[in-house]
């Protein structure tokens, strides 16, 4: 079989691939839904992500250790992963392929010609590992997400592209459409890398890529690559009509440019003047752009140096933290997480309930798209049976608990449960609060046991209630003072009692002067001219802070539909003592 | 770029006016502007939009699934095994068969509110879901059906409360609530449920409906049980019902007429209801009943958590609403002792 059908096969396999994982990390009762597949496998296989956070943390996260057959793949075969197996790059590829059709020889030519530009894509990975490795005032600052094409491709494929393929179509994965706030830009920038490659093929690969850049410096060392059998060949430049790496192959070829698409061994060069060999090349080599001299890395990392201070100008690590920045359970702390997280959009995925969303910049450009809880998304809240989302983080940023771990149970018993927040009542809004009326759905959701959200109950006098019996006949109270709203008073939550305190009796039915109460009503409690007043028995909800996880599912369920009667911020998370709201939770 | 001679001339013969020419032009424009009047008298509103939202309500109607004319009746089973319990039961009133007909479409709507253990009795227990869909099979029911809208999300809740399992294990299919699946109702003569959305896709499918829920504490109703267990039939922001939670529950209970209720009191959930979280919530009580009548098993429920019927105010509201009795003993009521194997 010809190289370049396997290279494609390759590539479709692993575009599956992708695409598969993305698509069973759904929670449900199907064959196909969350039944152990190594969904991270082509996050871990990405030495970025593992260099990057070696970096930053100076340790190797578990699954990232796959990253090392990369590595060694390069060093054997050059760019194999670019070429072979990177899913973006196919999607790439493939647009490329899409813009040159129809177009003639000298076009094609024109479009891989190597280009300046794609010294660029070196300067980004320098500075973002100058980042991931500058500990800027103890944390330093982790970004490579934001480019690294395989966190890209994830977060596009999760947050953008299977939830509007769903939204879209009308059939979501889950019994409910999923939501993701900001996606619309994570989504415009997968179309728009996309659609570059019809002004450049493979624009992204080779001008913008840090994980093809930092393959492009391993694989100057490969063992094998593409060289000229001959110190000079005819010049047709056919090979050049299809190289994805605008690595001129039939000049001194750019050895860190090629992408090992093999397009220029694949019958085009008649006189058989390429090879794939370990002898360089007869015509001589490029080893790295001349323009990524001493200049150009100090540059880089200079700039690097500057870009940590100036992304945390904000505060929001300090003292402009941003209250609804609450993270998933088992998140680590938040210079520690930022360290760590590649916005890869796992966690969002695969959260059941939809309430992770990637963070926008108002929590920091730092935290930009990584997770954050939305509460009002979703189907409920943080699930209390729930850790998934911590096993599917490549990285570690969010811990992998075990349940018992994340309820506090068992061994875990005298730490307690992971906290990633606390619950507020805003009086102002609360129904039983502010407005005489009886709710606690709040209460009845609150999953913790002991229940956080405990209610203290108030007979409350209502507006307009203050009456005066003008007769009684049985359980029937004839009253004047006020009209009264016919069955307003009939829910079962209402009692009349004289005015002073007394004998509280149920209201079971109401007419405007008349009241119908749940048993005779007894002679010594009330009678003709008696003042009586109409009490609502409210249950006012507290929070009990010891016991409020943050689960937020009380802030999802509150029927005040607007901004919620009760809402969860940071505080209190287990992950940052300083947020503690007493003394004895520090 | 120069322009080459012939192209003038081609140009200025295309500028020339024939008569030909001239007519089709006025007949483009008048097309054109007739289109437009048209197309403008089609869409003209004078008035503006009359109401602040387009959306009409869908009227469904929901059907009755119990059987009018058969004496209501009720049995009380004394054990601990959920599955000999209602199989007794079901004896005691006359068989599975007297309820549930060859080629019937049985809706077993469950509470699986909470995404949370069995074992915590916050759910209906998995046991009971599976012996209620093979006693319908048996009785050769073509299909039967688990549905619920749970509180929190519905495939964990599915999941992790062991009814999905349950469910399939014994040949029954679960439906999930998806958003296709409800549509706007409004129960005849209710305060609260006009143009709610209803889970209407089970009900629609549904010849025969039985509601199968524990017995649990809730602090803003007091109890949940049977005639509380129709909340999860309900969509939308449904949790606004709660400032009026008797009369919801009543109207619940005007909205479903089913054919059997099963209320379990094996473990009792006595406090921090509905959700529970901890077996300390719970109490042995080893009680089943199942009942063609709403009311009386949940009247019945009631003692089971050490109140009476007169501390839940929507039992006399649904009583004067219609929906049965509160008085069960007056019912054909069978009370079954210690069902062991």
């Amino acid at each position: 079989m010809r190289i370049v059908i396997v290279r494609r096969i390759s590539q479709v396999f692993f575009l599956v691939l992708l695409l598969w994982f993305c698509l069973v990390m759904t929670v449900g009762e199907e064959w196909w839904q969350l039944r152990g597949w190594p969904v991270g496998l082509l996050l871990d296989l990405d030495p970025l992500v593992a260099v990057a956070t070696l970096l930053s943390t100076k340790t190797l996260y578990a699954g990232l250790a796959w990253s090392l057959v990369t590595i060694i793949v390069t060093l054997l075969f050059g760019r194999i992963f670019c070429g072979w197996v990177c899913p973006f790059g196919t999607l790439h590829q493939f647009f490329g392929w899409l813009g040159q059709l129809g177009r003639g020889h000298r076009a094609r030519v024109e479009a891989n010609r190597y280009r300046r530009a794609q010294v660029v894509k070196y300067f980004i990975l320098l500075a973002f590992l100058g980042m991931a490795a500058w500990p800027f005032k103890g944390a330093s600052a982790l970004q490579i997400g934001l480019l690294d094409p395989i966190p890209f491709v994830h977060r596009s494929v999760n947050l953008a592209l299977l939830p509007s393929v769903e939204f879209l179509t009308g059939r979501s994965l889950a019994s409910a459409q999923r939501h993701y706030s900001g996606a619309w830009l994570i989504g415009l920038l997968f179309i728009g890398t996309l659609l570059a490659n019809f002004y450049i093929p493979r624009f992204y690969c080779r001008i913008l890529c840090p994980l093809g850049a930092l393959l492009g410096l391993i694989s100057r060392f490969s063992l094998w690559r593409i060289a000229m059998t001959a110190p000079r060949c005819t010049s047709c430049s056919l090979c050049e009509t299809a190289c994805e790496g605008a690595c001129d192959p039939a000049d001194k070829i750019r050895i860190s440019e090629c992408l090992m698409c093999f397009n220029c061994l694949d019958d085009v060069c008649k006189k058989k003047f390429l090879a794939y060999r370990v002898r360089e090349s007869d015509a001589g080599e490029i080893k790295l752009p001349p323009d990524l001299g001493r200049r150009g890395v100090l540059a880089s990392l200079a700039t690097s140096v500057l870009a940590v201070p100036l992304l945390r100008l904000e505060g929001t690590l300090g003292t402009n933290r941003k209250p609804n920045l609450v993270r998933p359970p088992g998140s680590l702390a938040e210079e520690e997480f930022l360290e760590r997280c590649i916005k890869c959009g796992q966690c969002m995925r695969v959260c059941p309930t939809n309430v992770l969303m990637p963070a926008g910049l108002d929590a920091g450009v730092e935290a930009l798209w990584t997770p954050v809880l939305n509460f009002r998304i979703g189907t409920s809240g943080c699930q209390v049976n729930c850790v998934a989302c911590g096993h599917v983080c490549p990285t570690a940023a969010i811990r992998p608990l075990s349940i018992e771990e994340k309820r506090g149970v068992g061994r875990f018993a005298e730490r307690g449960p992971i906290r990633i927040g606390t619950a507020f009542v805003d009086h102002g809004r609360c129904l039983p609060w502010a407005m005489d009326t009886p709710c606690i759905v709040c209460e009845e959701n609150c999953p913790t046991a002991p229940k956080a959200i405990y209610v203290r109950e108030e007979y409350r006098p209502v507006r307009g209630g203050n009456l005066v019996v003008r007769s009684i006949d049985g359980k029937n109270l004839i009253v004047s003072g006020a009209r009264l709203a016919p069955r307003a008073y009939a829910t079962g939550d209402y009692f009349v009692q004289p005015a002073g305190g007394g004998t509280r009796l149920r209201i079971m039915a109401n007419t405007v002067d008349a009241l119908t109460v749940d048993r005779p009503v007894p002679a010594e409690a009330l009678s003709e001219g008696t003042r009586v007043t109409i009490v609502v028995r409210l249950q006012k909800p507290y929070v009990d802070p010891d016991l409020c996880i943050g689960c937020g599912i009380c802030e999802h369920e509150c029927p005040v539909s607007g901004l919620r009667a009760i809402r969860v911020t940071a505080e209190n998370e287990s992950r940052n003592s300083s947020s503690a709201l007493r003394l004895s939770q520090m | 770029m120069g322009v080459k001679p012939e192209t003038d001339l081609q140009e200025k013969k295309k500028t020339d006016l024939s008569r030909r020419r001239f007519l089709l032009r006025v007949a483009e424009t008048a097309a054109l502007a007739l289109g437009a009047g048209f197309a403008y008298y089609w869409a003209y509103d004078p008035k503006g939009p009359q109401s602040l939202s387009r959306r009409a309500a869908e009227l469904e109607k929901l059907g009755t699934w119990s059987f009018p004319d058969m004496p209501a009746a009720m049995a009380v089973v004394r054990g601990e095994k959920r599955q000999q319990a209602v199989e007794a039961a079901l004896e005691a009133l006359g068989g599975v068969g007297k309820f549930i007909k060859r080629g019937d479409r049985v809706l077993l709507k469950v509470n699986a509110a909470f995404a949370t253990p069995p074992e915590l009795g916050a759910t209906t227990h998995p046991e009971l879901v599976e012996a209620l869909v093979s006693l319908c099979l048996r009785a050769g029911a073509a299909e039967v059906f688990v549905a619920d809208n749970p509180i929190n999300n519905a495939e964990s809740c599915m999941r992790i409360s062991g009814i999905g399992a349950a469910a399939e294990r014994a040949g029954a299919r679960v439906l999930l609530p998806r958003a296709d699946a409800f549509r706007p109702f409004t129960l005849p003569d209710a305060q609260l449920i006009r143009r709610w959305p209803v889970f209407f896709d089970p009900l629609e499918r549904a010849t025969k409906v039985i509601g199968v829920a524990p017995v649990k504490h809730h602090n803003r109703s007091g109890a949940s049980m049977t005639m509380k267990n129709w909340y999860g039939l309900l969509g939308g922001r449904r949790n606004v019902f709660h400032q009026d939670i008797n009369t919801i529950v009543t109207e619940l209970a005007r909205m479903i007429r089913p054919t059997l209720v099963v209320l379990d009191g094996t473990f009792v959930m006595m406090r921090n209801g509905p959700t529970g979280g901890s077996l300390s919530d719970l109490e042995k009580r080893d009680t089943l009943i199942v009942s063609t009548d709403q009311l009386a098993a949940d009247s019945f429920g009631a003692s089971l958590l050490g109140k009476s019927v007169d501390d839940l105010p929507y039992l006399h509201m649904a009583e004067q609403a219609g929906v049965g009795t509160t008085n069960y003993r007056a019912l054909e009521f069978h009370e079954l002792g210690s069902q062991s194997s």
